[in-house]
């Protein structure tokens, strides 16, 4: 054993009791203030049992909050996937003029609250926005319906995806892909055989997020949704309506369904790490 | 002159330079213009256009008029309330998410890694879902909130109430933000510090925090950034009175509710404009604690 591997057993040794000490603190931090939450959830949505909790999740207005978390993040996922993508293609494989400018403005939307994210899109689109008057004219609406929703959406989960892949990209440089365009592929051949194969874990990674965000925003979607019951509720707005009716089952059972959704994610989250950690961003190796 | 600058177009090799504009360096990787195209187009109308209009709606009021509605009583409290309690959060949030970063490298235990991963579920709980289980916890009648109830103290629909969500959703960005760190620095250099006679104490203090002081302003102003934004799980715990527990966020909620866009916009624009300043300030101490550290 070497010297140093000597001392810092010793160093180990020396004080077991405030290690102890310090695992036990944490532990007990972690424990109130954050599993005890996630306990309460299953506990309240569980507390007049299982037929209770299933006649809540099953009936009609949950079951079109579920539709329609489902439908909006479907479309804002793989929109702001594809972005991502594009974003890091242009940042991490060519050098310009403004890229850090342009990486700032990326990072904006984590920046700001979520309330503002959706009031943004009511300046716009609302009765009294910008474009307002043309879409009551032609019948368009935006605000209270599920346009507004995926807009909002979409902006508050903006940068997850670009995020995870910029990073990543800008190490494993272009290589790789230079070596392929030489040996004669295509340009869309490279992106594909090449490129994806390379991000893919990082990619995954990203889209995760960025559904799990987009499933569960609530600040967001609060403004612009207008809290129709089961036209404009997603199921966070749904667990809102009901605890506000002190329908603490229902609010708690459609809560458990977004924390369910949280701890597969964390989950996942975890497993990419602990497995693929190499293909993910620096920041995100264990 | 910038003929001078671009390389002669004949040394591409076997694949052709692009034809690039003048503010990109030539590659031979195809793909930029419809890439860059995507990334601007997108962005400009997900992002700078609502935010353009978040600029320029409070203008409506004038200058004088968006005075008058940020100092308007209720507003300027509701800021108050709003920023105030973000930094005692965070501030809090910085022994706490120390000693769980520590703890999480430097020991090991059963269960290490199932407590690391868990330190994201701030992160991967929708908000709304940690909103009214810490309202449940933290009411009167609550787990929790009972035994506070009992010496006297109110939890749930008071500050202190505000101030345990803004705890709970903080936290991940302090762990995270010192993990990595912690788990670098360079442990000859402690052991340097005890060969030398330093103790576990004067180690920690002298050797191991300004090391992590960089890391851990940042994880303390991130949490702060998103506290003060936050609305999901604090909207429920808060009790919402005007004046006394009504944060920034749910203000821009009630005027947009009575068609003050204009209103709804200054607070927004305000909420924005005061956090970019404290970011700035804080990004300042950082590059001052980190020029200091390596003189």
């Amino acid at each position: 054993m070497t010297a140093a591997a000597n001392v810092s057993t010793s160093s180990k040794a020396r004080l077991p009791g405030l290690a102890i000490l310090l695992v036990l603190a944490s532990v007990a931090v972690m424990g109130v203030l954050v599993l005890f939450p996630l306990f309460i959830v299953f506990k309240e949505a569980f507390a007049k049992g299982l037929p209770t909790y299933l006649a809540a999740i099953r009936e009609p207005d949950a079951l079109a909050a579920i539709r329609l978390t489902l439908l909006v993040a479907a479309i804002a996922v793989p929109l702001n996937a594809v972005f991502g993508v594009a974003a890091a293609w242009c940042i991490a494989k060519f050098e310009f003029r403004g890229k850090s400018f342009l990486l700032t403005l990326i990072d904006l939307p984590f920046s700001i609250s979520p309330v503002v994210s959706g009031l943004v899109w009511v300046l716009l689109f609302g009765a009294q926005g910008w474009f307002g008057t043309w879409l009551i004219e032609h019948d368009v609406k935006i605000i209270f319906a599920t346009t507004g929703l995926v807009l909002a959406t979409i902006l508050v989960t903006f940068p997850f995806v670009a995020r995870e892949l910029i990073p990543l990209m800008q190490d494993q440089g272009s290589d790789e892909e230079a070596a392929a365009l030489t040996l004669g592929a295509g340009g869309f051949t490279t992106f594909w055989k090449i490129t994806i194969p390379n991000i893919k874990w990082a990619l995954l990674y990203g889209v995760l997020l960025c559904n799990a965000r987009a499933m569960g925003e609530f600040g967001a979607v609060s403004v612009v949704s207008g809290h129709i019951r089961g036209l404009t509720t997603t199921l966070p707005l749904h667990v809102e309506v009901l605890y506000n009716d002190y329908d603490f089952v229902g609010a708690f059972a459609a809560a458990s369904l977004l924390a369910s959704l949280g701890l597969v994610t964390l989950v996942l989250k975890t497993a990419l790490e602990w497995r693929h950690s190499g293909e993910l961003s620096a920041s995100r190796r264990h | 002159m910038s003929d001078q600058i671009l390389p002669n177009p004949s040394v591409g090799g076997a694949v052709a330079r692009r034809r690039l504009p003048r503010w990109v360096e030539p590659s031979i990787l195809p793909g930029f213009p419809l890439a860059m195209g995507i990334t601007l187009a997108y962005l400009g109308l997900i992002v700078i256009l609502p935010l353009t209009a978040l600029a320029i709606r409070p203008l409506e009021l004038g200058l004088s008029g968006i005075w008058q509605a940020l100092t308007e009583d209720r507003v300027a409290a509701a800021l108050k309330l709003s920023f105030g309690l973000s930094a005692i959060a965070a501030l809090v949030n910085a022994p706490l998410g120390l000693l769980l970063a520590w703890t999480l490298t430097r020991y090991e235990f059963p269960g290490r890694r199932i407590l690391d991963a868990l330190v994201d579920l701030p992160f991967a709980l929708p908000t709304a879902v940690a909103g009214i289980a810490l309202t449940t916890i933290y009411a009167p009648n609550g787990p929790l909130g009972e035994l506070f109830a009992k010496v006297g103290i109110k939890t749930a629909y008071s500050p202190l109430g505000i101030f345990i969500a803004l705890l709970f959703i903080g936290l991940p960005f302090v762990v995270r933000a010192i993990q990595p760190v912690l788990q670098d620095i360079d442990r000859e250099v402690e052991e340097a510090a005890q060969t030398l006679g330093a103790n576990s104490l004067q180690r920690a203090v002298f050797v191991v925090l300004p090391a992590i002081a960089p890391s851990l302003i940042s994880g303390v102003s991130l949490a702060f950034a998103r506290a003060v934004g936050e609305y999901g799980s604090v909207v429920f715990i808060a009790g919402n009175m005007p004046m006394k527990t009504e944060i920034a966020p749910l203000l821009i909620v009630i005027k947009l509710e009575q068609y003050d866009y204009a209103g709804a916009a200054a607070v927004g624009l305000a909420m924005v404009g005061i956090s970019f300043g404290a970011l700035i300030v804080i990004n300042a101490v950082q590059i001052f604690l980190a020029g200091r550290g390596r003189r």
